[in-house]
């Protein structure tokens, strides 16, 4: 609780004011003008929006680990972005030097190509998220679980040294190296174009002006992510583990008195947003196929925003706060330019926490007796 | 003796909260510990069910040294706690609280520990679906003390149920408070109204900044004329 003497809690109240009035126009004018632009080139506009939800869809993996780990100990796990990249790597390595996203074929050689690259993918996926989820295991131990009962900033500024740790271990030699890697695909990517009905677009070739087009990454990343979010909810709602997990972030005291063992929901809280975030990155380094130690800064920060701007420790709010984050960048890129889609995602941030500090989705904090 | 407390002594920081006090609890016994607020009633309550940790002096229970204890085993042993100020998970259903209460217990537990409950508190039944959070002050105790219930204890450490309810409700909850102890539940209640905690209990404990100052049958203690001027508001 901080205390604030009248005049200062005037000038936040005078600096909302300015910030919703900053927030209607700037909306309206980026409704005019996307929709001018959209008016301009329909195809184009429908084209932004289908990439916007391929990262969008993304992001929301990695804000649903931001945001559950916020709810339950109230930590923004700044190394999150970093568990994304090893996840990214795990699927790297597994692919291009195992092959194991083609184990089934290796084994029994009579099996259709289709569902051994089928179950091959699935194995990578589920490599990486457990690898994913232990990381993040030994992480909270080593180093939050200690801090427990620190003040924030500690426990904060930790998730800052174990995002540089991993950041720059993962970049020595023996490691990941420092170096710009190419991403093998665990399965061919077909495209199709929209215009007159589905065509499949041959390789080569280009498609006709007016066009929408998709890839197969498209559709593996939103059902992927579809499927992904609905199993966490049933977790969370469902289950007895997720019922504790709730109980535990609303109460952690009375959790214990209750026979929950708060420390174990607070590792497989860690556990499942991890995992979430090692299935976002094969998803992300399919779709943008490059790898490097570096890559989870980016697409954490941006999942973050997402995080805070649906209200940090809301699961439907990181849901939708991400969705928004993928088309507002994918609209910054397309119509203004593409450095300017960072500044536009933090500006958005800056916007949301002046008239909404806590969120779409965020309850006010709670007073606690 | 199920329930021994010997020469406890807890500290907050620099305060010593808990001045080697001493009682005990015997099978299918109500006892009360009447304190003024400050007393240190409910550090006692939550130093037996683990939350916090003695400095010295011993917990028995069932014979075992407990004081160690982490607060999950204690309730996996049987001591369960129904906390000051209720601490219903506003976010979760009534149904869902009670299914935290018997977090321990296996499916067909919890639903024997729900039929008992609802028989208990008929009112959570009507309202199982309702979130914790929307459930009036009154209800709010009984879904405490049902969730308490709901990992079958031995023991049953209930802390000022009567709190900010109306004499009605304090009336009918002390009721249950008797029906659950004749189930064969033994109870260690702590109060501020020493009034009604004096009419159901056994036996009770008078607790004064961290000490036990005067203990006895709670007829006794009831017409103890320091009893009276310092709780039953008598002159």
């Amino acid at each position: 609780m901080e205390i604030t003497s009248p005049s200062f809690g005037q000038r936040i109240i005078q600096g909302r004011w300015i910030g919703k009035i900053a927030l209607v126009l700037v909306s309206l004018l980026t409704i005019w003008w996307v929709g001018n632009k959209a008016a301009q080139s329909p195809s184009l506009f429908y084209q932004q929006i289908v990439n916007g939800l391929q990262l969008g869809f993304v992001y929301a993996l990695i804000a649903l680990g931001y945001t559950m780990v916020y709810g339950i100990v109230k930590l923004i796990n700044f190394a999150h972005g970093d568990v994304f990249m090893v996840g990214a790597f795990v699927s790297y390595y597994a692919v291009s030097k195992f092959s194991l996203h083609v184990w089934p074929s290796t084994i029994f050689p009579n099996i259709s190509p289709i569902i051994s690259v089928v179950l091959g993918t699935i194995t990578v996926a589920i490599l990486s998220m457990v690898i994913c989820a232990l990381l993040a295991i030994v992480i909270e131990r080593i180093a939050y679980k200690p801090l427990r009962n620190a003040p924030r900033i500690s426990a904060l500024i930790t998730a800052i040294g174990v995002s540089f740790f991993l950041e720059y271990f993962g970049a020595l030699d023996f490691v990941f190296t420092p170096n710009f890697i190419t991403y093998k695909r665990p399965f061919q990517i077909s495209i199709w174009y929209l215009k007159d009905g589905f065509h499949k677009l041959e390789s080569g070739t280009a498609a006709p002006d007016g066009s929408i087009i998709f890839s197969n990454i498209l559709i593996i990343i939103i059902l992927a992510s579809l499927l992904l979010v609905l199993g966490l909810n049933f977790i969370v709602m469902r289950t007895k583990i997720g019922k504790a997990m709730r109980a535990s972030s609303y109460d952690k005291p009375t959790a214990r008195l209750m026979g929950i063992n708060v420390d174990g929901v607070i590792s497989i809280t860690f556990a499942i947003g991890a995992a979430l975030a090692g299935a976002a990155g094969i998803l992300y380094a399919t779709a943008y196929p490059q790898v490097f130690f570096w890559m989870g800064i980016t697409p954490g920060l941006k999942a973050f925003i997402a995080a805070v701007l649906g209200g940090i420790g809301s699961i439907p709010g990181a849901f939708v706060g991400a969705l928004i984050m993928g088309q507002a960048e994918v609209l910054s890129a397309g119509y203004i330019s593409t450095p300017m889609r960072d500044a536009i995602a933090f500006a958005i941030l800056i916007l949301v926490l002046l008239v909404k500090p806590t969120g779409l989705y965020g309850e006010p904090e709670r007073e606690k007796a | 003796m199920l329930l021994e407390v010997k020469d406890l002594n807890v500290y907050y920081g620099a305060i010593h909260a808990l001045q080697g006090i001493n009682f005990h609890l015997n099978e299918g016994e109500v006892v009360t510990l009447i304190g003024a607020n400050g007393a240190g009633k409910s550090t006692t309550l939550n130093t037996i069910s683990g939350l916090l940790r003695a400095r010295s002096g011993n917990i028995v229970y069932k014979d075992k040294d407990i004081s160690l204890t982490p607060a999950e085993e204690i309730v996996r042993m049987g001591i369960s706690q129904s906390p000051e100020g209720r601490k219903i998970f506003a976010t979760l259903t009534v149904m869902e609280n009670l299914e935290m209460g018997g977090y321990l217990k296996t499916k067909e537990e919890i639903n024997s520990g729900l039929m008992r409950v609802f028989r208990s508190f008929p009112r959570l039944k009507e309202r199982q679906n309702q979130l914790g959070g929307t459930l009036s002050g009154g209800e709010q105790q009984m879904l405490a003390m049902g969730r308490a219930l709901m990992s079958q204890p031995s023991v049953l450490l209930l802390d000022e149920p009567s709190m900010g309810l109306s004499p009605i409700l304090v009336e009918e909850i002390f009721n249950i408070i008797q029906e659950i102890n004749s189930q064969g539940t033994s109870i260690l209640l702590v109060e501020q109204n020493a009034q009604m905690a004096l009419s159901v209990a056994h036996r009770g404990y008078v607790i004064e900044t961290g000490s036990i100052t005067l203990e006895g049958k709670s007829s006794d203690l009831l017409h103890n004329p320091d009893v009276i001027k310092s709780y039953l508001g008598g002159h």
